[in-house]
């Protein structure tokens, strides 16, 4: 395409008196007049002038733009930009869903209310768990709904002193984020050398005024947490409850329950492990599930079954924490969820994790000669490269993930977790095939030659995208967010 | 005798008299990278020896800044506001915030340039 011609943006592509379309005048000219005057705009709308066909040519440029996991490889660890596929789509814009209103009678959305029921018991059958409320937003706000029941489970049986939560060093910027938004000082544990939390620096920092210690397991450096059998007792036995933050689930799928580890709470991201769209906006989803005597403190609304069969929107808990969204959440995203479960089946289910599992080994194993490799494996679902190998070139994990966009790869999640200096964090997923992993580590390992030969065509990288290498210090200082600070920024 | 001394969370405390300037090490500047922003408390708020006082972000990350020395903000460097990038340049010149230390003995407890060396040669694995 000519980006000089339709790749700027379409006021830019403006000439003044120039339209697409001539409009007849206007055949009631008194038809404005009963408008009070300040409801009035005193002159005409600044509107790009342009002809119908730079339109079309400036928006589907545009629309080819887009990265996205239809486009391509998307490795972005910790994200799992699994495939999504199109029968979940097909399913939420089906107009026996798409046009219900939030405010329909129970009697006239009992198979809406079934999909929503049937899906939190799947979720609590995979998560081990008793139940589970679907409506929290995301997987921040499952964190934020899990801790405040935590809470209100200490505050319930008259413990108040519980004012800490822990968190390793290695977790998710969520974590401590929720804890502190639900009120709590957080306490951070280290990691050990292999990625996994160190216990006796929990055992330290565990204590009676401890009302909860998140994990993520899988962790964030792709490590099972194999001492968690000893972690739920020392968590336990200090009568705080352990918490799953299930942004890791996807390589446990089937095979690995939360809830017979010990976990208490745990939220899910149906965006990743459930595969619903995420990226761009979403919208995502991060149900919570609780195990047996937390159930009473999950948010209002719910959806129940009655006992003649029937489902009936609820907010019958007086010690539910009230709402904490609007109706029941993102519900055509549960509908994306509960066909991607349905469509596997609970032998498709058990199939994600190792094959997840698969992928990652197989492209670390190919890669960890030439990219360093902190904490040896076998991984799981992903795993964290500490920037190349040969650090005498100069060459950055960042100058690296730019590179990969020329050749029309998402770049790795970068920069974390942040154990490490030059993280470069990988997640194929089990949805991507042999030939494109392939493709995938040929392309690291050319980088890696060229780092070598010629470092400076990676550190210029990259050269063939649209935009290349933004200032980010500038951009991050003084960002300019909208076609109005451009201007001024120009002038 | 040199007058800085470091923490191994990265920062340091130059000395003259009985005035601390506070900033981050060199080697903290080139791990975060370009600095967008640094956050700083206000001239007349105490600093507690160990605490954190303020954060510093870059491109890459968002540390928090801990304390080498306890005692009053006599002044903030108010040039970081608009140009925190000063920090990547040579931060040892652009310090922080200058302390007026309640309790100079502090000083005892904190890295020589040539432990933080080690130390820092430690950290890169």
């Amino acid at each position: 395409m000519n980006r000089t011609l339709y790749d700027k943006l379409i006021f830019d592509c403006s000439h003044p008196g120039r339209r697409g379309f001539d409009l007849p005048s206007y055949p009631y000219p008194d038809a404005l007049a009963g408008l009070p005057q300040h409801l009035m705009r005193g002159d005409a709308p600044v509107l790009p002038e342009v002809d119908e066909l730079t339109v079309v040519r400036h928006y589907t440029n545009q629309s080819t733009n887009n990265f996205g996991v239809d486009t391509g490889f998307y490795p972005l660890g910790s994200c799992t930009m699994k495939y999504n596929p199109k029968l979940g789509d097909a399913m939420a814009a089906s107009p026996t869903v798409a046009a219900l209103h939030p405010r329909q009678p129970a009697a006239t959305v009992q198979g809406a209310l079934m999909i929503y029921r049937t899906l939190e018991y799947m979720l609590a059958q995979i998560g081990g768990m008793e139940e589970f409320t679907l409506n929290p937003y995301a997987g921040a706000h499952g964190e934020l709904t899990g801790l405040m029941v935590i809470r209100a489970y200490h505050i319930d049986r008259g413990d108040h002193g519980r004012r800490r939560v822990i968190v390793p060093d290695s977790a998710h910027g969520t974590n401590p984020a929720s804890a502190a938004m639900c009120g709590y000082e957080v306490s951070e544990v280290r990691s050990l050398a292999d990625g996994t939390v160190d216990l006796t620096d929990l055992a330290a920092k565990l204590g009676d005024d401890v009302a909860a210690v998140m994990l993520t397991n899988p962790n964030t450096t792709g490590t099972f947490e194999r001492g968690i059998p000893e972690i739920a007792r020392m968590v336990h036995e200090c009568g705080a409850l352990l918490y799953y933050d299930g942004a890791n689930l996807n390589p446990m799928l089937g095979v690995a329950r939360p809830g017979d580890m010990g976990f208490d709470v745990m939220h899910v991201n149906l965006h990743k492990t459930f595969a619903t769209p995420h990226g761009g906006g979403g919208p995502g989803a991060g149900p919570v599930g609780v195990r047996a005597g937390l159930e009473r403190f999950l948010p209002n609304p719910r959806v129940v079954q009655l006992a003649d069969g029937t489902f009936d929107v609820v907010a019958d808990s007086a010690d539910a924490m009230g709402r904490i969204s609007s109706w029941l959440g993102n519900y055509t995203v549960y509908i994306r969820a509960l066909a991607y479960i349905l469509t596997l089946g609970a032998e498709g289910i058990s199939q994600v994790g190792p094959l997840a599992t698969l992928n990652a080994n197989y492209v670390m194993h190919r890669l960890s000669d030439l990219y360093e490799l902190p904490i040896p494996g076998p991984c799981k679902h992903e795993f964290v490269f500490d920037g190349l190998r040969d650090k005498s070139t100069g060459v950055t994990t960042l100058n690296v993930a730019k590179r990969l966009l020329d050749f029309g790869f998402h770049a790795p999640t970068i920069y974390f977790p942040l154990l490490f200096h030059e993280s470069l964090m990988i997640e194929p997923t089990e949805t991507e095939s042999l030939e494109t992993l392939d493709a995938f580590v040929e392309v690291m390992r050319a980088i890696a030659r060229e780092a070598s030969e010629s470092p400076a065509t990676v550190k210029d990288a990259p050269h063939d995208t649209p935009c290349r290498r933004p200032d980010d210090t500038e951009a991050a200082l003084h960002p300019k967010v909208t076609y109005k600070d451009w201007c001024d920024a120009a002038v | 005798m040199s007058n800085i001394y470091y923490l191994p969370t990265h920062e340091y405390a130059r000395v003259e008299g009985n005035v601390a300037y506070i900033g981050i090490s060199a080697y903290a500047a080139a791990q975060l990278g370009n600095v967008v922003y640094v956050d700083m408390p206000e001239t007349g708020d105490d600093v507690e020896a160990g605490e954190d006082f303020g954060a510093i972000e870059s491109v890459k990350a968002a540390s928090d800044l801990f304390a080498p020395v306890s005692g009053a903000v006599v002044e903030i460097n108010e040039e970081l506001i608009d140009n925190p990038r000063l920090v990547n340049e040579d931060p040892e010149a652009h310090w922080i915030i200058k302390v007026e230390m309640s309790d100079p003995s502090q000083l005892d407890t904190l890295l020589s340039p040539e432990a933080y060396a080690a130390h820092c040669e430690a950290e890169k694995h």
